[in-house]
């Protein structure tokens, strides 16, 4: 991979001359190619898709349904499967919903101790407490295969697992995971939030065997308010639509109304046109790139990053989540000496002008139960950043030790 | 110009007031939940004079400079003082401009302080 040729598709880069950007967990920078898609649809073909007869709407429908096809070939399904949201958040509250009726009334649910809010206020919010069952993690932010195994049983209707945890970066075994779950009760439905693994590793659906799969694609180079879900047919077809409106419905009279198929049936009013184009162009950039030699460079990145953490602070640096690196994505989460996060991300932004992230990432029980910390700084890589930036951080941070002592 | 000002700076790593008072008439904390910074304040009232006031808890330094310096400023003073304080008081005593986010930081041991002599 060329870093200097990728930087130079990003704009913000020319703008920002001197912008370290390590946010890309948070969301990534857009290159100018989406941006440039989404424009084309603004400039030329400004349609509302799937009702007009006329060229225009013909042709914006034409690209709509293509950016279906691009993300259904990118994670190995067919696009039928694929719903377009506005987001993840958006694609696990519609699940959520949807499996609502279906979900009965002594079962429980599953999900672990390391979920974004996203994927855990929905589900808590759904069931009562006892029926929720946090599956633990262990010291190194794993998650504990034992406790997996006793936490779901027969009377669990749901597991919902993250594939890549966005604070300790671990990258969930989800087949093992998958298979080992529905080995205890065959009729477990499955859900995996891709939020922080589409945008940095190949994804196939069919080996995951999930039921559900959904992502974000501000995350992976793609524009703000579009999100996915994937799933297996007869499980999307089962979904309670939770909007009901335009474009979503069969037949419409005073007494009675019947619903069209999927994916329609789930997406009723205007989509975020240019939004999804914007997407289908982000996928095919960051599959000619390769979404092997994004993970190899992130990984290289990551060593590095670990080492010289290491190295120059030793023990006033203490990061969290796997310490083997073939085990992570690149997000790396750490605390330094007794100084804030909100400190440490001020100062580097204002002295040296890098952006990281400083709080409980949207995941305050695994802050407070079982990292024991407040909150940490996060540091995340996406294709444009390298070891130069990294050397940065480090000097960085020894002025934050500067000034905070 | 860096929020990370010497004066704030020394009131982060020498903040007046910072302890619990155990005889204290008034106590309120609170925390922010984006950051986890945590404030309890306790004042001794003595006819609606703020005879001893102190601050506990953990935070950032813009979070604790801004709790020394509150506790600073109105130790000795009439509770209408306290009050009547707004957002631009902990500006001018902080002496620096704050974005949206470190605001919040800012802000918290005022609204403690402020609600612990609601009743
Ligand atoms: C693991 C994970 N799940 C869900 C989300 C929520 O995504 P969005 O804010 O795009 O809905 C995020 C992103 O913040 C995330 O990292």
């Amino acid at each position: 991979m060329i870093i200097d040729k990728i930087k130079k598709d990003f704009q913000i880069f020319k703008n920002n001359p001197n912008l370290i950007y390590l946010d890309s967990a948070a969301t990534s920078l857009t290159p100018d190619l989406v941006v440039d898609t989404m424009n084309d649809y603004y400039y030329n073909y400004n349609a509302n898709i799937s009702r007009g007869v006329y060229k225009l709407s013909e042709i914006a429908t034409d690209k709509y349904e293509q950016a279906r096809e691009k993300v259904a070939k990118f994670i190995g399904a067919s696009s039928s499967q694929i719903i377009f949201t506005s987001g993840t958040t958006a694609s696990i509250n519609t699940i959520a919903f949807g499996l609502m009726r279906k979900i009965s009334k002594d079962s429980k649910i599953a999900i672990t101790a390391s979920e974004h809010h996203s994927n855990f206020v929905p589900w808590q919010r759904l069931v009562s407490k006892d029926r929720l069952s946090i599956i633990k993690l262990n010291k190194n932010g794993y998650i504990d295969l034992e406790d997996f195994k006793e936490k779901i049983t027969s009377k669990t209707s749901l597991l919902t697992i993250s594939h890549v945890s966005n604070v300790l970066g671990t990258i969930n075994p989800i087949k093992k995971l998958v298979n080992i779950a529905k080995q205890i009760n065959p009729e477990i439905i499955v859900i995996v939030d891709g939020a922080q693994s589409t945008p940095h590793m190949s994804i196939d659906i069919q080996d995951l065997d999930c039921d559900f799969f959904v992502f974000s694609a501000h995350k992976m180079c793609g524009p703000t308010g579009v999100g996915v879900i994937y799933g297996k047919k007869e499980l999307l077809e089962q979904l309670t639509p939770m909007f009901s409106g335009g474009n979503m419905t069969d037949k419409v009279s005073f007494t009675e109304t019947t619903f069209t198929q999927i994916p329609q049936k789930l997406e009723a009013g205007t989509p975020n046109i240019a939004g999804v184009i914007g997407l289908g162009a982000a996928v095919e950039y960051l599959k000619n790139i390769g979404l092997d030699n994004i993970k190899t460079h992130e990984a290289e990145l990551l060593l590095y990053t670990q080492q010289k953490l290491y190295k120059t602070f030793g023990n006033d640096i203490i990061i969290f989540g796997p310490s083997n690196i073939k085990d992570r994505s690149g997000v790396l989460s750490f605390t330094f000496k007794n100084y804030h996060p909100h400190d440490i991300a001020s100062i580097l932004d204002s002295y040296s002008n890098i952006c990281v992230r400083a709080g409980n990432h949207c995941a305050m029980p695994l802050h407070t139960n079982v990292l024991c910390v407040v909150a940490t700084t996060r540091i995340s890589f996406y294709i444009y950043n390298t070891e130069y930036d990294v050397d940065k951080l480090i000097e960085g941070l020894k002025e934050v030790k500067k000034i905070l002592k | 110009m860096s929020i990370y000002q010497e004066h704030i700076l020394e009131h982060y790593h020498n903040p007046c007031n910072n302890k619990i008072l155990d005889n204290a008439t008034n106590s309120e904390s609170a925390t922010n939940s984006t950051c986890g910074d945590k404030i309890r304040i306790d004042i001794i009232l003595n006819n609606n004079i703020i005879s001893d006031v102190s601050f506990s808890g953990e935070g950032c330094a813009i979070s604790q400079a801004t709790a020394s310096m509150l506790t600073e400023k109105i130790k000795g003073e009439h509770i209408d003082v306290l009050k009547k304080m707004t957002k631009d008081d902990i500006l001018s005593l902080l002496g620096i401009t704050l974005s949206h986010t470190r605001l919040k930081c800012a802000l918290l041991s005022l609204e403690v302080a402020q609600k612990s002599i609601l009743n």
